[in-house]
């Protein structure tokens, strides 16, 4: 906290009026940003200077900036959520950048993420798949049997917990080449494959979603493992190779 | 039935397609690479043995059989890797600005089309070179240790038998197909510096290839996990170094003993 | 208007029970002709939606996130409480009632906090069937921690991410109604205003954030699932989007706000950087199960510290003043929130704090013993005969990683500090606002239709919060009791037939929303929003923050509203109405903390007394602790709008204990 400095940095940054209009990326200066901001705090400055300076502030995503909400979404000079690891855009910290420094902001790119304006995009695609069959089809009545009555092996629990962490943020697509989500859509299907609760739907649950997922438009897993890498929460690949291994069980008997 | 239709256009069916194939194309390589470190025997002995390799594996109804199912591999899973190459591309229509993928995957992983590519055309001139010459073009036939007689595929040779269209005649009656003398092509071609280094080439495409391919077909098939994970890669990296090493091994040493 | 809180007649154990039973039911026929609008879907909103829409109802949900999973209730950490008596520690139904109503200073409402407690294993029940991924110990059954202010463990999580996976279940249970067609959900949408036909809360008028575009949606019920009001803090550790425009709207329209004073200021915060600080981070309040809190016994060390010449390692033992335990030796490090933010400030403010910020505002939570200790049991578990102290330590850090590794982590991210190695910096810092629309039994607000749970209502918590009790609110209005309550309302409507929207209430509505949306466009001024809302940011926290004074709350009314009439001529938002614009939601959301926060003032001048998260220095003992007043302040403070904030007329729901004793609530 002590070792706070200010440095002054040169922003290229994806503006894009709307959906429909062209974007392209604009160049912006920005003196006296403190290491120990976020880099959601030094887009906050940028936006106060460019809003003193009669423009338009740059629209982003971003709600909770403690790293779990998923809001944020910025690729920052080549990679989701820029160059640290295990780490959302909001808890990036400006200490990770050197006076001098460009830095490159743009929005996720997919076909199933269009841009709605500077670096929002449209990430409804995710609920959808998660409305195709991420979901344990029990009521909401609290007339369940009691939560201890089956046990659950703490390796599994784990794991399903591991997999739940999914922010849903979609990292795992902006950097996959094919940009692909079958790192989010394994990390569901990982999650109830591990429980027991899971298991009766466990079919439909894979095929469905794998299937929506197509379906918006996102593209095939080359197994490059950039979305582990780049996961916020360190979701791993094993997920992905349980949801091919479900997939097929599923597909040979359904 | 529309299930069945949608799992063919399913990216997952067509990855499992891919590993399967891949796969599969690996235990060849084995294969194909046993018969060829016969190429380091010497002396007659070692042609024999490895011109009887030949006809083994041209004739062998086994082998046959295990050859289409190569020959249907190695382009299914180049036709299903272009479908995908497709997909791939199509999911992003607007690329990025600035884009640093080295922070996250190795290059291979990332051009698996264009080493795929690099190999199929590898595998074209490879094919062309002996598999073609071998079987229709102007092979020497395999003569007795002397040099005097022409020898029939099962590797007995013929006491004063001739060569005619080629099957071996004696005495105006044909004992069957001669065997042909593949060694001798082989040791030919890799007099050659230019195709000595395509063919180290292609193997520098192949082992980055598998560095990639390897695993990643284990992955797609859902056969990695926590435990076995690991060991899928070190071997995935092990296979990929030392396999397409061996192979590259025998034209350089080819030209350079021979 | 006199208010009916509704509560059930009978012995408190039976109310709830008695309650379902009496109340009007509607048939799942009918249900199918009854829309009911949710607003917001965290916790409470999203299993509320939910389970409506299981019922039969339509639900219309709205959410200003681009996707209902991102409601702020995804960030609590620490865990869930509930009655389940699973560690056999002698927790029971009664228990968890008694220590929720000592911890909110007994200005709860006993028959809400006696029903929460009923429901609170049934929430457990149910989101294990969810498919919740809870801890479990090596039995695989449920594992529990214990949270300040209680002497049992019957807290249930997920690591540090509970909140999250709470959240997650009851996003996947609106999942699976959405794709039924029974939500039809609305993301990037903001309620700007409740719309009122013939008495009755008939819809909402909403923007869509992505267009600009002003909407009307009708229903037979609104429920108001919209969260706290802690952002009139300008820095809080609530999301950047939280804010108290829904409940104000309804406030407005005839909703009474009750107790907004009532404020939790969390103990454990990451303190604040600097000038550019947007939010705050909160440290699970679980930490403080390991952690112990000091600051150095000596001024000179402290000053030391903060310049960084000194390093808190090099500290030694007798020269700390871990001073939650000197002061509170039976709970120490585990007193409640409003208790342990207090003693931080007193010892900040006494020149002690050892963060290098503008107020020397922090204090030491360290893990050094918790290291050793867990790393000797680990020894002695794992048969390591005489091991060296970097062994225990190695050991121990492991434990301490696995259960709270992402908490460490998000803290090393933050701040550049190890906190394995050197103790976490931490100050109290605006968490959560006990305080919300005033509802009754059912939660029903004093506008008929109109009901609010969760955080935006104020009925569970009293004056201070107990940890790990929000989701449990949150949920349990939602699954449990809005369910059955909002049914007994809904039963007159089932002939009602669809609310059209082309009433002239929709029309004055959409006029009022319109003409504010064009006033903030048309100021041009020369201030951004955030100018304004830091401004009122420090004068919250500088007269209306952890202690307060007759005198400091009177300026800041004042100031409050000087502040918002400059605003109203100075603000300058770019952009246009009919597009995407940040600015111009936040322009929204500040005009209404600007008026917020003087009734807040107002609200904390008029309790002159101390109690849970209201700290009042004219109104505290000789030892510097909480001074209650119950023969004259034993009431919920129910505020009715009538144009002016400060001028809200003041109405008192009286409340009556008749199962527990009022005590000065100790800790020591």
């Amino acid at each position: 906290m002590s070792a706070d400095k200010a440095i002054n940095i040169t922003l290229k940054v994806w503006r894009q009026k709307n959906a429909d209009a062209k974007g392209a990326l604009e160049t912006y200066k920005l003196d006296g940003v403190s290491t120990s901001s976020s880099f959601l705090e030094m887009m906050d400055q940028l936006n106060e200077q460019l809003i003193n300076e009669g423009g338009s502030p740059v629209q982003f995503d971003h709600d909770c900036r403690e790293g779990i909400c998923g809001s944020c979404n910025m690729y920052i000079n080549g990679q989701p959520h820029g160059p640290a690891s295990l780490n959302t855009t909001c808890q990036l910290h400006m200490r990770s950048f050197k006076d001098g420094d460009t830095i490159y902001v743009e929005p996720w790119r997919a076909k199933a993420f269009p841009v709605i304006k500077d670096l929002v995009v449209d990430r409804s695609a995710f609920d959808r798949i998660q409305q195709a069959g991420g979901f344990v089809s029990v009521n909401t009545s609290g007339n369940t049997q009691d939560a201890n009555a089956i046990p659950i092996e703490k390796d599994n629990a784990d794991m399903a917990f591991d997999a739940a962490t999914c922010i849903g943020c979609g990292a795992c697509v902006a950097a996959c080449k094919n940009a692909s989500a079958s790192l989010f859509v394994a990390a569901k299907v990982s999650q109830y494959a591990l429980l027991p609760q899971g298991q009766v739907e466990a079919k439909d649950r894979v095929l469905n979603m794998v299937k929506q997922a197509q379906k918006e438009g996102f593209g095939p897993c080359s197994n490059t493992g950039a979305c582990e890498v780049e996961c916020p929460k360190g979701i791993s690949l094993e997920n992905i190779a349980r949801m091919n291994r479900e997939y097929l069980a599923a597909s040979l008997s359904k | 039935m529309s299930e069945a239709k949608g799992l063919i256009k399913s990216h997952t069916v067509k990855k499992y397609w891919m590993g399967a194939t891949g796969l599969f194309l690996c235990l060849f390589l084995v294969g194909h690479l046993a018969g060829n470190l016969q190429l380091f025997l010497d002396g007659y002995e070692g042609r024999l043995q490895f011109n009887e390799y030949a006809v083994f594996m041209t004739t062998n109804p086994a082998v046959k059989i295990l050859s289409y199912v190569t020959y249907f591999s190695i382009l299914f899973h180049a036709v299903d890797g272009l479908v995908i190459t497709i997909n791939n591309r199509k999911a992003r229509p607007e690329g990025y600005a600035y884009s640093k993928p080295s922070a996250n995957s190795l290059w291979s992983s990332r051009n698996m089309g264009i080493l795929g590519t690099v190999i199929f055309v590898y595998i074209l001139v490879h094919m062309q070179n002996f598999w073609y010459e071998y079987k229709f073009g102007e092979t020497p036939y395999m003569m007795s240790e002397d040099g005097q007689s022409p020898m029939l595929l099962d590797g007995s040779s013929v006491n004063g038998g001739m060569i005619e269209n080629g099957e071996v005649v004696k005495a105006g009656e044909s004992l069957g197909p001669a065997m042909r003398d593949l060694y001798a092509i082989v040791i030919e071609s890799f007099q050659e510096p230019i195709l000595v280094a395509f063919y180290v080439l292609g193997m520098i495409a192949i082992a980055f290839h598998l560095i990639h391919g390897f695993q990643s077909g284990f992955q797609s098939l859902g056969l990695k996990n926590r435990k076995y994970g690991p060991m899928i890669d070190k071997l995935g990296y092990a296979f990929a170094i030392v396999v397409p090493l061996l192979f590259a091994v025998i034209p350089v040493y080819l030209f350079l003993v021979k | 208007m006199s208010l009916d809180s509704k509560i059930p007649e009978g012995p408190i154990a039976d109310k709830w029970t008695n309650h379902k039973n009496n109340i009007r039911l509607v048939n799942p026929a009918n249900k199918r002709n009854i829309d009911v609008i949710v607003v917001g879907t965290g916790l409470a909103g999203g299993s509320a939606s939910a389970t409506l829409a299981e019922l039969g109802y339509n639900v219309k949900a709205f959410c200003y996130q681009d996707s209902p999973r991102r409601a702020h209730s995804i960030a609590a950490q620490g865990g869930i409480n509930a009655a389940k008596n699973y560690q056999g520690d002698g927790d029971s139904t009664y228990r968890l009632f008694y220590d929720t109503v000592k911890g909110g200073d007994y200005r709860s409402r006993e028959a809400n906090v006696y029903r929460l407690a009923e429901v609170s294993a049934n929430i457990i029940d149910q989101c294990v069937a969810q498919g919740v991924p809870f801890a479990r110990d090596y039995g695989g059954l449920l594992d529990n921690r214990s949270f300040g202010g209680v002497l049992v463990s019957r807290t249930f999580y997920a690591k540090g991410q509970t909140g999250q996976q709470l959240l997650l279940g009851a996003y996947s249970a609106m999942n699976r109604q959405i794709a039924k067609g029974k939500i039809q959900m609305y993301n990037r949408h903001e309620m700007l205003d409740v719309v009122i036909v013939d008495g009755k809360a008939r819809g909402i008028i909403a923007r869509n954030l992505v267009t600009g575009e002003i909407e009307r949606h009708s229903a037979h019920a609104v429920v108001l699932a919209s969260g706290g009001y802690g952002n009139v803090f300008f820095l809080s550790t609530n999301a950047m989007g939280s804010n108290v425009t829904a409940a104000w709207k309804a406030h407005k329209k005839g909703a009474y706000f009750a107790n907004p004073c009532f404020t939790q200021i969390h103990p454990t915060c990451v303190p604040v950087h600097g000038a550019q600080q947007s939010k705050l981070t909160l440290m699970s309040e679980s930490l403080r199960n390991d952690g112990r809190i000091w600051v150095p016994k000596k001024k000179e060390d402290a000053e030391a510290v903060r310049k960084g010449t000194l390093k808190p390692t090099d500290i030694k033992e007798e020269d700390r003043d871990y001073y939650l335990e000197r002061r509170y030796p039976s709970f120490g490090n585990l007193v409640p929130r409003d208790v342990a933010s207090r003693a931080a400030k007193e010892r900040c403010d006494a020149g002690y704090g050892v963060v290098d910020n503008d107020t020397k505002e922090g204090v030491f939570l360290d893990f050094a013993s918790a290291i050793t200790r867990y790393g000797k049991e680990e020894a002695n578990v794992k048969g390591v005969e005489n091991p060296t102290d970097a062994q225990i330590k190695e050991m121990g850090k492991k434990v301490i990683a696995n259960k709270y590794g992402n908490l460490f982590d998000m803290y090393k991210n933050i701040t550049a500090e190890d906190p394995y190695e050197t103790p976490m910096r931490i100050y109290p810092a605006v968490h959560y606002t006990m305080g919300g629309i005033w509802v009754d039994y059912n939660l029903m607000t004093t506008v008929p239709g109109l009901y609010a749970t969760g955080e935006a209502n104020f009925s569970d918590h009293g004056a201070n919060r107990l940890g790990a009790s929000a989701l449990m609110q949150g949920l349990a209005d939602g699954y449990f009791v809005l369910p059955y309550t909002i049914g007994d309302y809904l039963a007159d409507d089932i002939r009602t037939g669809p609310i059209p929207t082309d009433s002239k209430a929709f029309d004055e509505a959409e006029k009022k929303v319109k003409d504010e949306i064009n006033s903030f466009l048309n100021i041009k001024g020369s201030k951004s929003v955030d100018y304004f809302h830091k401004k009122l940011g420090q004068i919250m926290w500088n007269k209306v923050g952890m202690s307060r004074n007759e005198q400091g709350l009177k300026e800041a009314i004042k100031e409050i509203a000087e502040l918002r009439d400059q605003f109203y001529k100075d603000v300058r938002v770019p952009g246009s109405g009919d597009e995407m614009n940040a600015e111009l939601e936040k322009a929204g959301r500040v005009a209404d903390f600007l008026e917020l926060g003087e009734l807040f003032a107002r609200d904390a001048l008029e309790r002159e007394e101390s109690c849970g998260g209201h700290f009042r220095e004219e109104y505290q003992t000789e030892e510097g602790e909480a001074l209650r007043r119950d023969d004259e302040f034993t009431y919920v403070a129910a505020w009715e709008y009538t144009g002016n904030p400060s001028e809200a007329i003041l109405h008192k729901e009286e409340l009556n204990y008749e199962n527990i004793e009022l005590k000065t609530r100790s800790y020591k």
